[in-house]
């Protein structure tokens, strides 16, 4: 009599390696998106409270359509049309891309809240000055609106970190991905996705505690 | 030399400066008095270049203020506002409010911009609050901070509109005492204010504006003792 073959194995220390680094990849997408989503958020944002109506008809439509549709159904469509316009790319440059708009869209509206909580009482008084329109953004408008929308903006790069598992329908290996891949051969789903939770926590309380702290500095 | 001629100004339709015409002289102190929406600060605004205007003309030393040549952040420079709301800037200490202008728009060094703030803090009595932030001071320091910081760019002119309007009665008279100093100094001055002891006592002569009109412009012992139009006699009477 042999052993029966069995498809399954319990879960070993080896495999918190493999969570680990998919924990890195998620890590890269977010940070590649939160970055590249947060630059352009700031100039949208920018640019419809500047100028009202006309940026309001083209990006404001545009932002406000990313931030209407399920993620997930982004990710789904941007993967299997970037092929149709001759871009063959893999999942972490397309779910990159539509993380980075989707980033883009939520931080627009974030930063022009930061602009509008100036006021322009504020803004004249810094004209008044004789500071140029840029001098007035850069050093009156930024920095108190920067303090005002702050957290706003770190609620937002943190539910870009846990969205991000939704990249992994598209297969890109990253901790959501690899924690079903676990589960299939351990059949332990309890104790992995408390691992991978631990590994989400693990990336976002960093940020969040970090935030705190330069928001203490700044109240001070 | 500050010269307004037919001055025009409108919101949409509303017509708030009806031809204002008004020179103010160097060294010269005026008042500009009258009930809310008589145009008043809206003058100032326009003087300032922080309101376009519709029509008319207005020169600061001979430059046109709403001329598209005129480098207005330049001639800004010349022309230091005082708000009703302060407006400090809460990110930065009393001497990094007043130090920030010179530094990005007069170009000064650190030291310089320094220098020239801690004078003028002094200047408005300020000068134990250096390092505080605005969020520690009093309306009224606010106030005299705003002050600072627009004598900071060595203006030749100070624009103040209503600037003691927001504060508390108790505080009124450490601003009025500033822009008395101020006055006593030499500046030219155009204030909009509900003071009417300062308006008698400090100015050179006093304008009274009456929806969107100069009714009469006048030395204080005129307007205030014998105004020729019963507008001027009517607003007189409810503020006394």
């Amino acid at each position: 009599m042999s052993e029966p073959i069995s498809f399954f194995s319990g879960f070993q220390v080896n495999d918190l390696v493999f969570l680990g680094e998919a924990a890195g990849r998620t890590l890269l997408i977010s940070a590649v998106s939160i970055t590249i989503g947060t630059i352009f958020g700031i100039f949208f944002g920018w640019s419809l409270q500047a100028s009202k109506w006309l940026a309001q008809t083209t990006i404001g439509t545009i932002l406000d359509i990313f931030r209407s549709v399920p993620l997930i159904i982004q990710l789904i469509l941007f993967y299997n049309f970037f092929p149709i316009i001759g871009w063959n790319t893999g999942p972490f440059a397309a779910g990159a891309v539509v993380l980075s708009i989707y980033t883009a869209a939520l931080v627009a509206n974030v930063v022009r809240g930061g602009i509008e909580a100036v006021g322009i009482p504020m803004r004249r008084a810094a004209r008044s000055l004789g500071m140029s329109y840029w001098q007035d953004l850069r050093y009156v408008v930024w920095p108190i609106g920067l303090r005002a929308v702050f957290p706003s903006w770190v609620g937002v790069a943190l539910s870009v970190i846990k969205d991000s598992a939704l990249v992994s329908v598209l297969g890109y290996m990253e901790l959501l991905r690899a924690s079903q891949i676990l589960i299939t051969r351990t059949q332990e789903p309890f104790i992995i996705l408390a691992c991978a939770g631990a590994f989400y926590f693990a990336l976002s309380y960093p940020l969040s505690k970090y935030s705190q702290k330069l928001e203490e500095s700044w109240t001070s | 030399m500050i010269e307004i001629k037919q001055l025009h100004k409108y919101f949409g339709k509303l017509h708030v400066l009806q031809g204002i015409d008004l020179n103010v002289n160097k060294g010269e102190v005026l008042s500009i008095i009258g009930s809310s929406g008589s145009g008043k600060s809206t003058l100032l605004y326009c003087i300032n270049g922080l309101e376009p205007i519709q029509q008319g003309q207005i020169m600061v030393d001979g430059i046109p203020v709403h001329d598209a040549k005129t480098d207005i952040n330049k001639l800004r420079q010349k022309l230091g506002m005082v708000f009703q709301q302060w407006n400090s800037f809460p990110h930065l200490t009393a001497l990094e409010n007043v130090a920030l202008a010179p530094k990005i728009v007069r170009k000064m060094s650190r030291d310089e911009a320094k220098t020239i703030a801690e004078k003028q803090l002094r200047h408005v009595g300020l000068g134990d609050k250096l390092d505080v932030y605005p969020s520690a001071l009093s309306g009224g320091q606010q106030q005299r901070l705003a002050i600072a910081r627009a004598l900071a760019m060595e203006p030749a002119y100070m624009l103040f509109d209503e600037a003691t309007s927001a504060l508390d009665p108790e505080l009124v008279g450490e601003v009025l005492d500033t822009m008395r100093l101020l006055a006593e100094e030499g500046m030219t001055m155009i204030c909009v204010t509900h003071e009417m002891s300062f308006a008698r006592d400090v100015s050179d002569r006093v304008a009274y504006f009456h929806q969107g009109h100069m009714e009469e412009v006048g030395p204080p012992a005129q307007i205030f003792g014998d105004p020729q139009s019963p507008h001027t006699r009517k607003f007189l009477a409810s503020v006394r």
